[in-house]
């Protein structure tokens, strides 16, 4: 990434982008990416920080609907565009997505939780019943060092059924 | 699919419990400033709220007028439902109802017992303690409802969050009882009658995920995700190498850099690393951001000390050449050499396993506040007393004026017991006086882990004419975690030959294990199952190579190695003690029928005696460690471009009582891609003593497309002590993959990871 003014001593401008629905003026260096705008200036904590380099998706959120990692994306960027984090995906945690996680318990430490949902809930836009191999294809960039990547992928089906969640867990002896 | 629905803030907000009216962040004027509005309230969510009036048993315990139960959960959250699981033990002891119960996190916190969450300890070690704290609240509530009617205490019993008098068909709720039950005296725990195990309603069960909500609409509070005003942020310097020093700091253009406030020196740790910061220089910023760039425009020399001749791949041969020898005698049974030296046939093996990172998916990352009133902590830690106690010493302050607030952690695996980073943050906000959060990148994480060590080990066993082991010689030569914490360290402690090769049951006449030297050049540090990992590669792969050399079905022979059903006693282990992860045999015997029922089931389930078929082959491996069993079996397949992959795998567990099927089954599950990882992926390597990987691009996990399309676990009924679980998963998986590997390609993997082999 070269930037014009590599030790961010120009005079800032506002950048202005929309954020979960919300208008936002900020007055950053434009080379600061999106991730940390959201994290140290917005107090949107759901995106969270794992690589700094696009190589986990920790950090994903959409931008005018397109995955991107945050991390890796210069606010400037997303002057003028609309941002959804996890915090926006639905008013109440009700997404399919977001039900078929809690009712299948994906998560484990849950820190790359909302990047992974964040990640699935645009291949479901584009793609509404995908099959295993376009999902292992989307989610290749969402690292799990927990392992819950069976689990991510039956409640990515799950919420691609639109049925009410149900278990799918097998039964214990 | 409404696909992604746009959320107005004030809703969110609304959400948390806040007024939008004062947080409406239109302009921000100057990131400084911009604390957050969605902050306190969270940060209040994590500070254990003081306790009212109402009935306080214990400090586990809290119980108001209003039926709100409060239940302290005071080990720490990192992914194995800790948090889930616990309180509702203690509930249902109570015979409380989850929906009137409160889990609060607790404080570091010597009051609350042991607290460092590793060792897979929160179950196996607390069953029966916080079954009497529940106990206890019980006892009290059911005495003050007796009093309170003029009955006996014997004739009511506590359920659905009420004492009942079944004989008057009274009830009182367990609120209504609480300031009358706070009157009574305290029963000694070892006085109260913990319920039979059949009245436990929920233990044992599916339980639900108590932050599966948050977790999935990015409300889960982390240890970076804590904002507190005037809240600065510092990014450190390390020396790349253990023992080194920056010699001279140039700081001119960092603090040229939009945002940063200063550059602080940190000091040189003295002695062997221990819990303390390696020193270096940090960048203190009022973002990230600013921080990171800061550091990037330091200009620093170092003097890299006595490790900078390590070279991780010289050393491999140091270990090997180690293991090639006799060593440190540490298990004997019969006479090897004379049985090998008889043996109709002999063979060898040596292993090797790199250096492994943590790389939990949420770096380090700690808050810390340092006022004239003493110090305030947010931090994501397994272990909170140590982080109290070593602030306290790092500020030289008493550990009561030093407060440690536990936050979720994303992802510990060991790592977070050492509170290494806490000290830095505590150190810069004493600095700077204001609260200041230290975040490690993933590029500190891994350059400047606490390693789990590398190891060589050497194998040899004899075979008699009918093909039956009569000689086991084992050799492991690995740089113990003990040279973190004294100088000089050369030799594997118990406890970490306790790990497989001490106790792993053999029924073979003849068995010496032996200890090779080893000198530690990084910090050294436990990882998820720590020692087991090599050791259970090295043993489950090498029984495999005996059976193939004999033209046998591993599980056969598995099943002989480990020898009838019975409890191996130390005389046959051949050691005069056994470290048994702290517990006793009586409570833990080493029970091979234990260990011969995971590896039938695990077979069974996995149609191995169909054995390879449709361009697949399964590899079999099991361990006992952390007190429970467990069998693994992994199928591979070639995938289109000739590369292995796991395709699916099946884990059998026996881990005695279980709290939460549901999370010991995600245990389980998870134990697999980990070990994927390391199996596949794995290996941290230094030259010039730094470490050569720096980021998931050269240090890889396992990601989507590699993760087997379907992990069955099966966990054994069991009314035995609990064992652990977050462990015990992770030994047999790199073996059974190896194994499995053989099976397809007749490749024997005998160095980790299989990527050195091209194989992935
Ligand atoms: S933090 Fe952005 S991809 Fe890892
Ligand atoms: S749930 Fe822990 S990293 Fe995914």
């Amino acid at each position: 990434m070269t930037s014009p003014d590599p030790m961010g001593t120009a005079p800032a401008t506002l950048i202005t982008l929309r954020v979960n629905g919300k208008e936002q003026a900020l007055d950053v260096e434009p080379d600061m990416p999106l991730l940390w705008a959201l994290r140290d200036v917005l107090g949107l904590t759901g995106t969270k920080f794992g690589c700094g380099q696009a190589l986990c998706g920790a950090c994903t959120v959409h931008l005018d609907g397109e995955v991107v990692r945050a991390c890796v994306t210069p606010i400037r960027r997303a002057a003028g565009k609309a941002v959804t984090t996890i915090e926006g995906l639905s008013p109440d945690g009700s997404h399919p997505l977001q039900r078929a996680w809690v009712a299948l318990g994906v998560p484990q430490c849950g820190y790359c939780q909302a990047g992974q949902i964040m990640t699935a809930a645009a291949l479901l836009r584009k793609t509404p019943k995908p099959t295993d191999a376009e999902i292992d294809q989307s989610m290749a960039g969402n690292l799990c060092r927990c392992g819950t990547y069976t689990r991510i992928r039956a409640a990515i089906h799950q919420a691609a059924e639109g049925s009410t969640p149900t278990s799918t867990r097998e039964p214990s002896k | 699919m409404s696909g992604a629905v746009v959320l107005p803030r004030r809703a969110f907000l609304a959400s948390l419990g806040l007024a939008a009216g004062s947080l409406a962040l239109g302009v921000v004027p100057s990131v400084a400033v911009a604390a957050p509005a969605a902050a306190p309230a969270k940060v209040a969510a994590l500070v254990p709220a003081a306790k009212g009036p109402g009935l306080v048993p214990n400090v586990f315990v809290h119980v108001a007028p209003d039926g709100v139960v409060s239940i302290v959960c005071a080990r720490s959250e990192m992914g194995q439902g800790v948090r889930s699981s616990l309180p509702v033990l203690i509930a249902d002891e109570m015979g409380a109802d989850m929906a009137h119960v409160k889990v609060v996190q607790a404080d570091g916190d010597a009051m609350y017992g042991d607290q460092n969450t590793d060792g897979s300890t929160s179950v196996r070690k607390f069953y029966d303690d916080l079954r009497r704290t529940g106990a206890t609240a019980r006892a009290m509530l059911v005495t003050a409802a007796a009093k309170k009617w003029g009955v006996s205490a014997s004739a009511c019993t506590a359920r659905d969050h009420a004492v009942f008098h079944d004989a008057s068909k009274r009830s009182i709720g367990f609120g209504d009882l609480a300031l009358l039950a706070a009157k009574l005296p305290i029963p000694k725990p070892a006085d109260v009658t913990l319920r039979p195990k059949s009245e436990l309603r929920r233990v044992g069960g599916e339980l639900p995920l108590l932050d599966g909500p948050d977790l999935v609409t990015g409300r889960g509070v982390f240890g970076a995700d804590v904002r507190l005003p005037g809240m600065l942020v510092a990014v450190v310097a390390r020396p790349p190498v253990v023992g080194g020093r920056v010699t001279k700091v140039d700081s001119s253009k960092a603090l040229q850099v939009r945002g940063v406030k200063r550059v602080v020196e940190l000091p040189v740790p003295k002695g062997p690393p221990a819990f303390q910061p390696l020193g270096g220089v940090a960048v203190i910023a009022d973002t990230t951001w600013a921080a990171m760039k800061g550091r990037a425009a330091l200009e620093l020399s170092w003097d890299h000390g006595p490790n900078a001749t390590y070279d991780s791949d010289a050393y491999r041969e140091t270990l090997l050449k180690s293991v090639r020898a006799p060593g440190r005698v540490v298990r004997k049974v019969g006479d090897v050499d004379a049985a090998l030296a008889k043996s109709a046939k002999r063979l060898e093996a040596d292993y090797h396993v790199p250096h492994l990172a943590h790389a939990p998916m949420e770096p380090p990352a700690a808050l810390a506040n340092v006022t004239d009133a003493g110090c305030e902590i947010w931090t994501s830690t397994q272990n909170p007393q140590a982080s109290r106690s070593e602030v306290a010493k790092a500020l030289g302050l008493d550990a009561s004026k030093v407060t440690v607030h536990v936050t979720l952690l994303g992802g510990g695996f060991g790592r977070k017991s050492k509170p290494d980073y806490v000290v830095e943050a505590a150190l810069l906000s004493k600095v700077m006086k204001a609260p200041v959060r230290v975040q490690w990148t993933r590029e500190d994480d891994i350059q400047h882990d606490y390693f789990h060590t590398t190891s060589a080990q050497h194998l040899e066993a004899g075979l008699d004419e009918s093909g039956k082991v009569t000689a086991w010689l084992h050799r492991t030569a690995f740089p113990s975690i003990s040279s973190t914490f004294a100088p000089g360290v050369k030799e594997a402690s118990d406890g970490e030959l306790g790990q497989g090769v001490l106790d792993f049951p053999l029924a073979i006449p003849n068995v010496r294990a032996e200890n090779g030297e080893a000198v530690a050049h990084v910090r050294i540090g436990w990882l998820r199952s720590v020692n087991n990992i090599h050791h259970a590669f090295a043993m489950g792969s090498f029984i495999d190579e005996i059976a193939h050399a004999r033209g046998a079905d591993p599980k056969a022979v598995w099943l002989e190695i480990i020898g009838a059903p019975r409890n191996a006693s130390l005389a046959e282990l051949g050691v005069d003690k056994l470290p048994n992860y702290g517990a006793t045999l009586e409570d833990h015997p080493i029970d091979v029928a234990r260990l011969r029922t995971v590896i039938s089931r695990v077979t069974e389930l996995s149609g191995w005696e169909a054995g390879r078929k449709g361009g697949r082959a399964l590899g079999l491996a099991a361990h006992r460690s952390f007190l429970s069993a467990v069998a693994v079996v992994a199928s591979v397949v070639r995938d289109g471009r000739g590369k292995v992959h796991v395709d699916e795998a099946w884990v059998v567990a026996d881990a005695g009582t279980v709290i939460n099927m549901e999370r010991v089954r995600s245990q389980l599950e998870g134990a697999v891609v980990f070990g994927m990882s390391l199996a596949l992926h794995g290996a941290i390597t230094m030259k010039g003593g730094a470490v050569v990987q720096t980021n998931y691009r050269d240090y890889p996990l396992a990601r989507m497309p590699e993760a087997p399309r379907a992990i069955h676990v099966e966990v054994i009924p069991s009314d035995a002590k609990p064992g652990g679980v977050g462990e015990p998963g992770l030994p047999p998986v790199a073996p059974a993959i190896a194994n499995a590997v053989f099976a397809l390609t007749g490749t024997r993997v005998r160095e980790l990871p299989l990527a050195r082999h091209g194989l992935v």
